[in-house]
């Protein structure tokens, strides 16, 4: 099976241990260019487990393993001869909680280009405005680049997480519950930056928020106790469920 | 005996401070980082960590026989600033490593997970991200250390301090006037002790001075970052 080309990873049969926990059953599923894919299902489910497995942030914790592919532009990231390092320079992460590093504004987004080596200041200035805006964030700091980001709302933190990931010009974006530690306000900043950023960026979004993945997403696949349950076009998803478990979820009568 | 002043022992003092802080704070950072962000637990690290122990509770003179054996004598250092601040460093790094394992572990692991997700190594997370953020941490437990250091006399009576020179030391092989040793010299080897009681208790004032200098210096860093600090 060859991906095609508006599938930029595929995953297939992905199991996954914490240990002797399984926490991931034989996941199958793509992830499409140009749109974003909503995660949802209860608190434990193992959404973030397998966000994480896409860009091999699960390889940091010891005594976890993987079995199964997940297919990144025609290539297994699971393979032996894959550097993880690379990997997370190509799919970008943003996490649940902020996570500004304790530095400027400007270090911050600079942050992964001078990791690729960019050390040319017009280059590095260039990148940080340009990431700076499409994360929506550059009328409100453009006169406080060398502000410490810890002075920053936790919304305004958010946005620069994203435009730090953004700098690194990755080909798939990862975000674990953005907002959940948002206000509303600074929450639908967020839904509105996701919706704009898809046409660059393939999003991948977990929320434990079903009006969220209702809002902003064009898939969505249910997680249930380490199964991806169901997936598919989010509004067919949450108007004619076709699995049971899918329904009561929805529905409310369960998480 | 009452002649010459004490400005070579202060000098004196402060080149060995400096020195022991040159070789004991890379030496310390560096040690902690292998034991805090690499070494995998086990009887290895047991280990490291029961010698780090005992080297904090060995007795200042064994330093100093130590370093007069090591230093002085089989490396040929001779008694010199060289030779003190080697023995008075390896005296305060596990004051270092204990500052600064403290130090890294205050550093949110969130920020480690930030940089590793962007595609940073391990290694240029901890140049960039953990060393920085631990830095203030690191400097005010060892500079409390180092504190301790420029009190000391018997680590640098065999290996750097001699009781009297008009010179200022030009290299880092001369041997030095110190106030420790000075204040122990006034005490103990004076014939004239009713004329040298007076220079002996203002060099102790003097000494004294320096040390909580140094103490509110590393105070003042610990409450300027504490403050900057809001994660
Ligand atoms: N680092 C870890 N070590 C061991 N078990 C973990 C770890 N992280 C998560 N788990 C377990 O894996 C399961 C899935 O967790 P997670 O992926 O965080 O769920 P979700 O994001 O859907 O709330 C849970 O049972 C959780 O307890
Ligand atoms: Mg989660």
């Amino acid at each position: 099976m060859v991906a095609t080309s508006d599938i930029v990873i595929e995953v297939r049969d992905l199991d996954f241990y914490y240990g002797d926990m399984k926490a991931l059953r034989g996941v199958s599923l793509n992830i499409k260019r140009n749109q974003v894919t909503a995660l949802i299902g209860p608190s434990g489910c193992g959404k973030s487990t397998f966000l994480r497995l896409l860009n091999r942030m699960n390889d940091l914790i010891p005594g976890t393993r993987v079995e199964g592919q997940v297919v990144f532009e025609g290539k297994n990231l699971y393979d032996e001869d894959v550097n993880p390092v690379d990997i997370r320079r190509r799919i970008g992460m943003v996490f649940q909680k902020p996570n500004p590093f304790p530095k400027s504004i400007f270090n911050n987004v600079a942050y992964g280009p001078r990791l690729n080596g960019i050390k040319d200041k017009k280059r590095l200035d260039e990148l940080v405005v340009r990431s700076l805006k499409q994360a929506a964030i550059w009328e409100e700091v453009k006169n406080s680049l060398d502000k410490s980001a810890l002075s920053l709302s936790g919304g305004q933190q958010q946005r620069l997480c994203i435009a730090r990931a953004l700098a690194m010009a990755p080909e798939v974006l990862l975000m674990d519950e953005p907002t959940s530690a948002l206000d509303p306000i600074a929450t639908s900043r967020i839904e509105e930056l996701v919706e704009a950023l898809k046409k660059d960026y393939p999003v991948v979004i977990v929320t434990h928020n079903m009006q969220q993945a209702a809002r902003v997403s064009d898939d969505t696949a249910f997680f249930y106790m380490g199964e991806m349950v169901e997936m598919g076009n989010t509004e067919r998803l949450f108007t004619k469920p076709e699995k049971q478990q899918t329904e009561q979820y929805i529905t409310g009568r369960f998480g | 005996m009452t002649k010459g002043g004490i400005f070579p022992a202060i000098i004196g003092t402060f080149y060995l401070t400096i020195g022991s802080s040159l070789i004991a704070l890379p030496l310390g950072v560096a040690s902690a980082i292998y034991l805090s962000e690499y070494a995998r637990e086990g009887w290895l690290l047991r280990l490291i960590r029961l010698g780090i122990q005992n080297l904090a509770g060995v007795p200042s003179v064994v330093f100093g026989l130590y370093g007069l054996a090591l230093f002085v004598v089989f490396l040929g250092f001779g008694v010199s600033i060289l030779a003190g601040s080697l023995t008075l460093g390896f005296l305060i790094l596990p004051t270092v490593i204990g500052a600064s394992e403290e130090a890294f572990r205050q550093v949110p692991s969130t920020f480690r997970e930030a940089s590793l997700a962007l595609g940073a190594t391990k290694f240029q997370t901890i140049c960039r991200v953990v060393l920085p953020s631990a830095m203030p941490g690191v400097l005010t437990g060892s500079i409390l250390g180092i504190g301790r250091a420029a009190g000391e006399t018997a680590p640098i009576m065999f290996t750097a301090a001699t009781f009297y020179t008009k010179h200022l030391p030009t290299s880092p092989l001369d041997q030095v006037m110190a106030l420790p040793y000075h204040i122990y010299v006034l005490a103990t080897s004076g014939t004239h002790i009713d004329q040298t009681r007076p220079l002996q208790y203002g060099t102790v004032l003097v000494l004294i001075s320096l040390v909580l200098g140094i103490n509110i210096f590393a105070i003042i860093i610990r409450t300027r970052m504490r403050r900057k600090k809001t994660w």
